[in-house]
C-alpha cells in the first residue's frame, strides 16, 4: 500500500502539474476544434504548428536577443502568417475535395514543419532566455516554478480573452455563426476569405500561445514537443464534444490532470491515457461529454 | 509526354542509381539491386494493404507502422529458436510459414479490435484512433521487455532454407520468396477488387448512405476491408523480420506510415498497379537520394536526412493538388 500512500501524499502536486499540462492542452484543443468545426478539417499539423510558434519565439528571443515581451508577440504574429501562407498554398486548392484529402495534406505538412525546424535548430533541446528559477512553494505540498505559474496565468488570460471575443464582438458572433453552419453563413453574405482568415488567426494564434507557454513552463523546446500533444488534443476536443470552445477546455482539464494521475501509476504508458479516453468516449458517448450533436 | 514530371522523377532515380554504381563496385551492384527489390516489394505489400483500406473503401488508417510491427514481432517470436542464447529472448521454434500466418493473424485481430470501435463513426475518428494505436504499440515494444526485448529488439531471427545457399547468395532466394508473396497478394487483390465484394466496397466508399439503402451491410464491409488490408500489412511485417533477421522499435516509427501513404497517393490509391508501382517509385527515390547524400560531406548528412523528408512531404502536397488520381489511378470513376 505504500504506492497508494505516496500517491495520496503527492496528490496536490500531481493536480498542480495536471493544471500546467491542461493550460497548454486547452490552448491547442480550443484552436483545433475551432478549425475542425469551421472547415470540417481534422488538422494533423496542429501540434507542429504549436512547435512552430514556440520556435519562432526561440528565434526572436534567443536568435535575435529580443526581450520576451517583444519576442513572444512577434512569434504569435509570425505563426499566424505561416499558417495563412500554408493555408493559401497547400490547403486552399484542396478545400473542395473533402476532409479526407485535407487530413492527408495536413499530416504531410506536420512532417514538413517538424523537419524544417530540425534543419535550422537541430534535434537537440533549446530553451528561452528567461533565466532559471527555482520551484517555489505555492500551496502546502505544491511546488511550481514561477515560469509555470506565469504560463498558466497567461493561458488563462488568453482563453478568457478569446471567449470574450467570441461572445461579445461582431466578429466573434460571425465566426460562431460560421462554425454552426458555414453554408448558411455564406448565404447570409459572409465572405469565405474573411472567415478563413480569421479562423486561422484565432486557431494559429492559440497554437502559437500554446507552444510558447509549453516552452516557458517546461523550460525546454524540442522538435517533437507539439507532435506529442496531438493525441491528447484530439482526446480533449472529442471529450468536449466539439460544440463550443468551453467544451474543449473542459476536455483539456480532464486529460491534463488524468495524464498526471495515470502517469503516476504507469509512468511508461502516460501517453496511452489519451487513447484509452478517446476509445472509451467513442464507444460510450460519441458526441462528447457535453455535446448533443454527433 | 503526358506526364513530364514523371520523366523527371525517373531521371532523378536513374541519376541516384548511377551515382550508386559509381561508388559501389560492380560486384556489389547485383546484390544492391536484389536488396532494393526485396525492400520495395515489402513496401508494395504494405501499400496494397492500404489500397484495400483507403483506395477501395475510404478507411483512414494512420497506424500502418503498428500493423507492420505486429506482423514482424509475431513472426519473429514464433520462429525464433526455443533455446535462449545470452541476452536474447527464446521463441517458439515454429516453421517460417507458421510465423508469417501468425503475424497476419495477430494484425487481423488488432484490426478487428480497432475497427469495432471506430468504423461506425466518421472517418476522422478512425484516423485518430489508429494514430494513437501506432504510438501505443511503440510504447509496448519499448517497455515490455519479456515480450519484445525493449529498445534492443529481437536478433537472430531465422531465415527459411538458410543452409541451401551461401550467405552471400541467400538474398537471391529470399528475393524470390518476397516476389512470390507480392505477386500472390497482387493477384488476390485484383480478383477481390473485381468481385461483387470489391464493387460493394467502392459503393461504400463513394456513397455510404446509398450503399446502406441498397441493403449493403456497410459496417461489415468496412470491417472486412480493414482486416484484409491489415493482414497484408502483417504479412509484410513477417517478411521484413526474416529478411533483416534483426528488428527493433526504431524500424516501426510513425514515419513508416507516412512513407506508405505517400507511395499510395503518388501511385494512385484506386489501382493495384498504382499501389505497387508507387511503392517502387518512392522507394527508388528514397534510396536514390540516400546514395546522393553520400556524395556530400558528412556534416551535411544529418541535414540531408531532414531535407529528404521535407522534399517528400512537399511532393505529396504537389501530387495531391495536381494529380488527384496519382500516376496510375483511375481516370474515370466508371473503371476500377
Amino acid at each position: 500500500m505504500s504506492l497508494w500512500n505516496d500517491f495520496v501524499g503527492q496528490l496536490p502536486q500531481l493536480l498542480a502539474y495536471g493544471l500546467v499540462t491542461a493550460s497548454v492542452l486547452g490552448l491547442g484543443a480550443v484552436g483545433w476544434s475551432f478549425l475542425y468545426r469551421i472547415f470540417n478539417f481534422a488538422n494533423f499539423a496542429h501540434g507542429d504548428l504549436m512547435t512552430l510558434g514556440a520556435y519562432w519565439g526561440l528565434l526572436f528571443n534567443v536568435g535575435w536577443r529580443l526581450p520576451w515581451s517583444l519576442a513572444f508577440p512577434l512569434a504569435i504574429v509570425a505563426t499566424i502568417g505561416s499558417a495563412l501562407f500554408i493555408d493559401r498554398v497547400f490547403y486552399r486548392p484542396l478545400r473542395r475535395r473533402g476532409s479526407a484529402v485535407l487530413l492527408i495534406s495536413s499530416a504531410g505538412m506536420a512532417l514538413v514543419l517538424r523537419n524544417t525546424l530540425r534543419l535550422f535548430w537541430g534535434q537537440s533541446v533549446h530553451s528561452y532566455d528567461l533565466g532559471f528559477h527555482q520551484a517555489i512553494l505555492v500551496l502546502p505540498g505544491v511546488r511550481l516554478t514561477p515560469e509555470a505559474l506565469i504560463g498558466m496565468a497567461f493561458a488563462l488570460v488568453v482563453t478568457l480573452g478569446l471567449f470574450g471575443l467570441l461572445q461579445y464582438t461582431r466578429m466573434g458572433k460571425a465566426l460562431r455563426a460560421a462554425a454552426d453552419d458555414l453554408d448558411l453563413a455564406r448565404v447570409c453574405g459572409m465572405s469565405l476569405t474573411w472567415i478563413t482568415r480569421w479562423t486561422w488567426v484565432l486557431g494559429a494564434g492559440l497554437a502559437a500561445v500554446g507552444g510558447i507557454v509549453l516552452g516557458v513552463e517546461q523550460h525546454l523546446l524540442y522538435p517533437l514537443m507539439g507532435w506529442n500533444l496531438l493525441l491528447p488534443i484530439f482526446a480533449a476536443a472529442v471529450l468536449g464534444g466539439l460544440d463550443h470552445p468551453s467544451g474543449a477546455l473542459l476536455g483539456a482539464l480532464v486529460i491534463g490532470v488524468g495524464e498526471e494521475l495515470f502517469g503516476f501509476f504507469f509512468p511508461n504508458y502516460r501517453p496511452a491515457l489519451a487513447l484509452v479516453v478517446l476509445i472509451g468516449l467513442l464507444l460510450w458517448r460519441p458526441a462528447g461529454l457535453l455535446g448533443g450533436r454527433s | 509526354m503526358k506526364r513530364p514530371w514523371l520523366a523527371a522523377l525517373a531521371a532523378l532515380i536513374g541519376l541516384g542509381l548511377l551515382a550508386a554504381a559509381g561508388t559501389l563496385n560492380l560486384e556489389r551492384w547485383g546484390s544492391f539491386a536484389i536488396f532494393f527489390v526485396i525492400q520495395a516489394s515489402i513496401y508494395a505489400l504494405l501499400t496494397l494493404g492500404l489500397r484495400v483500406q483507403w483506395g477501395s473503401t475510404g478507411l483512414f488508417n494512420l497506424g500502418v507502422s503498428s500493423l507492420f510491427a505486429l506482423g514482424a514481432y509475431t513472426s519473429a517470436l514464433l520462429t525464433k529458436s526455443p533455446i535462449a542464447s545470452a541476452g536474447e529472448l527464446a521463441g517458439a521454434g515454429l516453421p517460417f510459414g507458421v510465423g508469417l500466418l501468425g503475424g497476419m493473424l495477430v494484425a487481423s485481430v488488432a484490426a478487428v479490435a480497432l475497427g469495432a470501435f471506430t468504423l461506425r463513426l466518421r472517418g476522422d475518428y478512425l484516423a485518430m484512433v489508429t494514430l494513437g494505436a501506432g504510438e501505443i504499440i511503440q510504447l509496448i515494444l519499448m517497455n515490455e521487455e519479456p515480450l519484445t526485448h525493449g529498445p534492443e529488439g529481437l536478433r537472430a531471427i531465422p531465415q527459411p532454407w538458410h543452409s541451401l545457399l551461401s550467405p552471400r547468395d541467400y538474398n537471391f532466394l529470399y528475393g524470390v520468396i518476397v516476389l512470390t508473396a507480392l505477386v500472390l497478394g497482387y493477384l488476390l487483390l485484383k480478383r477481390l477488387v473485381r468481385s461483387p465484394w470489391g464493387r460493394a466496397l467502392r459503393a461504400v466508399r463513394d456513397d455510404e448512405e446509398a450503399a446502406e439503402a441498397l441493403g449493403k451491410h456497410v459496417f461489415r464491409f468496412k470491417l472486412q476491408a480493414f482486416v484484409v488490408g491489415s493482414a497484408l500489412m502483417g504479412l509484410a511485417g513477417g517478411l521484413y523480420a526474416h529478411f533483416t533477421t534483426f528488428i527493433s522499435p526504431a524500424d516501426f516509427e510513425p514515419l513508416q506510415t507516412f512513407i506508405v501513404w505517400m507511395m499510395l497517393i503518388v501511385g494512385g490509391s484506386t489501382s493495384n498497379r498504382g499501389a505497387a508501382g508507387g511503392a517502387y517509385l518512392i522507394w527508388g527515390l528514397w534510396v536514390g537520394t540516400s546514395v546522393l547524400s553520400g556524395l556530400f560531406p558528412s556534416i551535411w548528412a544529418v541535414k540531408f536526412a531532414y531535407m529528404r523528408v521535407i522534399a517528400i512531404g512537399l511532393t505529396l502536397q504537389w501530387i495531391l493538388i495536381k494529380y488527384p488520381q496519382g500516376v496510375w489511378g483511375e481516370r474515370r470513376r466508371s473503371r476500377d
